[in-house]
């Protein structure tokens, strides 16, 4: 006899959510919880009741893969039909791409990571909320990694300085910020990473990151990432809500939580604002076609909603604004014209392009910085502008110092007194270390045995680990071809887009060098 | 930084410039009368004092169709505030303090 299946009742989100996300969690009962779950307690965190987890989008996993998978479907979609009409060439300058080359070599591999740690709480993790939060965002994160990588390959095949980024990533001396900086958070505990990457990365300053380069791309003809940048954005809206429900399920789980929370949200704001360093110099200088400045995304982004929104809920808890977020707040005046300064001097040594800011930027920079620009970097430029009429542009011959923690080279300058620069020493077992800030001293002295390990490019060339004593030794083991880097103006990507541009037969493009 | 209380605070959220996405950003002004919209390039910035609220049946009635509110996935670019609610009926982003 065979029964007719019951018409399905339909089940409210709600009710879906409890029944296929929480409801297949179980009570071990011949393992010991401790032997499951070994790695929730070892960094101090009081966890009493793991079902207050709350996940507001309520997902399951059929509703995950819906969604993700229409989001991919139009992704695709846009990159095929920009490939398919050279879409390239519409880009505003060839220059443009090197806000992507930095893109690629610096935030694609972070993605991969960030894919790896999320399996890992998803796996790691007591309760069954936020384990299938982190498997979902592990998923995500992995879609980023392949979505940027095929958005990024049609560039690869006309233009330099995208062939090797993962190599690159792990060798390069301006990559080792970004790597540095994950790196630090993956071999942290797993409540640790949830505040480093879940909250101060996902929600405190992921608008800081991906605004300026999907408008940034939007302003300049690049269709693919700004597809890209939104249909990952829609993702990271969901990252953001599992960092800020982290936070505030280990602040109202047990009040000892407190102040080991705030002594990581003061750590890791300041480990992710100085990655953010490397934005503003693209924002400000990178893009042909400005959008905002530095100082205004971080005023609307950061000053605006996270102290002026963010931090007020969380002060409900006893929770501060991060410790030296007023050094922060002081350097948006003069924070991207000291690191493109330096990107500038040193990109013979990079896998981008950079070049002499045109009269419509330097009019643009004066405009957007009134208070520092013309005093301060204008005249380098001026004295640059000489050297350049000379037929003499600036390359630094030497290798900086770098900064024992954020790695960036020792280009700071005092709190409030940007003709100084900044540099801090701290003795840790005899031997000296070299920090570029209150806020970089601050957490090597709060852990030095950890930072004492950094993989600091610079010394690595010097201990002779990087392929050999000279520039062209050095360049060869970073992947570095000719053509990659250095000054744009006179370059391969310069000159190839001049001549694709004034060309009337456009059928050999992509096959020169 | 001064200090104002939740129920005013300011709370928003981004959404992608696209068609489907006109008739969800209608519904949301429809639904919250105090709030601001914003064009910015590819994105409709929607803010409100305190609360925003997005219910299904405002946006059914703007797209013709039906509309579930998981479909807000597809629209959503970024956010600030604290996301309070989101069932069957709808979403309510506010701060909690």
């Amino acid at each position: 006899m065979t029964i007719a299946p019951k018409a399905p009742r339909k089940l409210t989100m709600k009710q879906r959510y409890e029944a296929l996300t929480r409801d297949l969690d179980w009570e071990p009962s011949y393992v010991d919880k401790n032997d499951v779950f070994p790695y929730t307690e070892f960094e101090g965190i009081k966890i009493h009741d793991w079902s207050k987890w709350e996940d507001p989008f309520r997902l399951t996993v059929d509703a995950y893969t819906k969604y993700q998978a229409e989001k991919d479907k139009r992704l695709y979609a846009v990159l095929d039909g920009f490939a398919q009409s050279q879409g390239h060439l519409s880009l505003t300058d060839a220059s443009y791409l090197n806000a992507m080359k930095l893109f690629l070599q610096g935030v694609t591999p972070l993605e991969y990571q960030a894919h790896r740690n999320f399996a890992y709480l998803a796996r790691h993790l007591n309760g069954p909320g936020p384990r299938f939060a982190a498997l979902c965002q592990s998923i995500d994160e992995l879609r980023h990694t392949q979505t940027e990588i095929h958005t990024l390959s049609n560039y690869n095949k006309y233009y330099g300085g995208f062939h090797n980024y993962l190599e690159q990533h792990d060798r390069v001396w301006y990559l080792s910020v970004p790597k540095s900086f994950f790196d630090d958070a993956v071999s942290a505990g797993p409540f640790e990473f949830l505040i480093a990457i879940g909250f101060s990365f996902e929600y405190l300053l992921t608008n800081l990151l991906f605004v300026p380069f999907m408008s940034g791309a939007s302003f300049n003809g690049d269709l693919p990432t700004m597809t890209f940048g939104f249909s990952a954005q829609s993702d990271e809206s969901r990252h953001m809500t599992l960092g800020l429900e982290a936070i505030k399920f280990l602040l109202e789980q047990d009040e000892a939580n407190v102040p080991i929370v705030q002594a990581w949200i003061d750590k890791w704001f300041w480990r992710g604002y100085r990655v953010t360093a490397l934005i503003a110099q693209m924002l400000d200088y990178m893009l042909p076609r400005k959008v905002m400045s530095w100082k205004e995304a971080f005023e609307l982004y950061f000053e605006e909603q996270m102290l002026g929104g963010l931090f007020q809920d969380l002060a409900f808890y006893g929770i501060t604004p991060p410790r030296h977020v007023d050094d922060a707040i002081g350097e948006k005046e003069v924070l991207s014209h000291q690191v493109y300064w330096t990107l500038y001097q040193f990109s013979h040594a990079a896998a981008f392009t950079t070049t002499f800011p045109d009269v419509d930027a330097m009019s643009w920079l004066s405009e957007n910085y009134p208070g520092t620009f013309d005093k301060i970097y204008k005249p380098l430029w001026d004295k640059e502008a000489k050297n350049l009429a000379a037929g003499g542009r600036h390359f630094a011959r030497g290798l900086p110092q770098l900064c024992q923690v954020c790695q960036i080279p020792m280009l700071f300058t005092e709190p409030g007194d940007p003709t100084t620069l900044c540099q801090r020493d701290s003795v840790y077992n005899g031997e000296k270390f070299q920090t570029c800030s209150n806020g970089c001293q601050w957490i090597f002295e709060r852990e030095p045995e950890k930072y004492v390990q950094a993989w600091l490019p610079v010394h690595q060339i010097y201990q002779g680990n990087c392929g050999g004593p000279t520039v062209p030794d050095v360049l060869a083991w970073y992947g570095i071809e000719e053509g990659d880097g250095g000054e744009y103006k006179g370059s391969v990507d310069n000159n190839n887009w001049n001549t694709w541009h004034n060309l009337a037969d456009h059928s050999h493009i992509g096959s020169e060098a | 930084m001064s200090s104002t209380a939740a129920p005013t605070r300011p709370v928003g959220v981004d959404i992608q410039e696209s068609e489907t996405n006109r008739s969800v950003v209608e519904a949301i002004e429809l639904t919250n009368v105090d709030c601001t919209v914003q064009h910015i390039p590819g994105i409709v910035r929607i803010t409100a004092p305190g609360r925003l609220v997005i219910t299904r049946e405002s946006v059914e009635a703007r797209l013709g169709r039906e509309w579930e509110t998981h479909e807000f996935q597809l629209a959503i670019v970024s956010y600030f505030g604290h996301i309070k609610e989101w069932d069957d009926d709808e979403i309510v982003i506010a701060w909690d303090h």
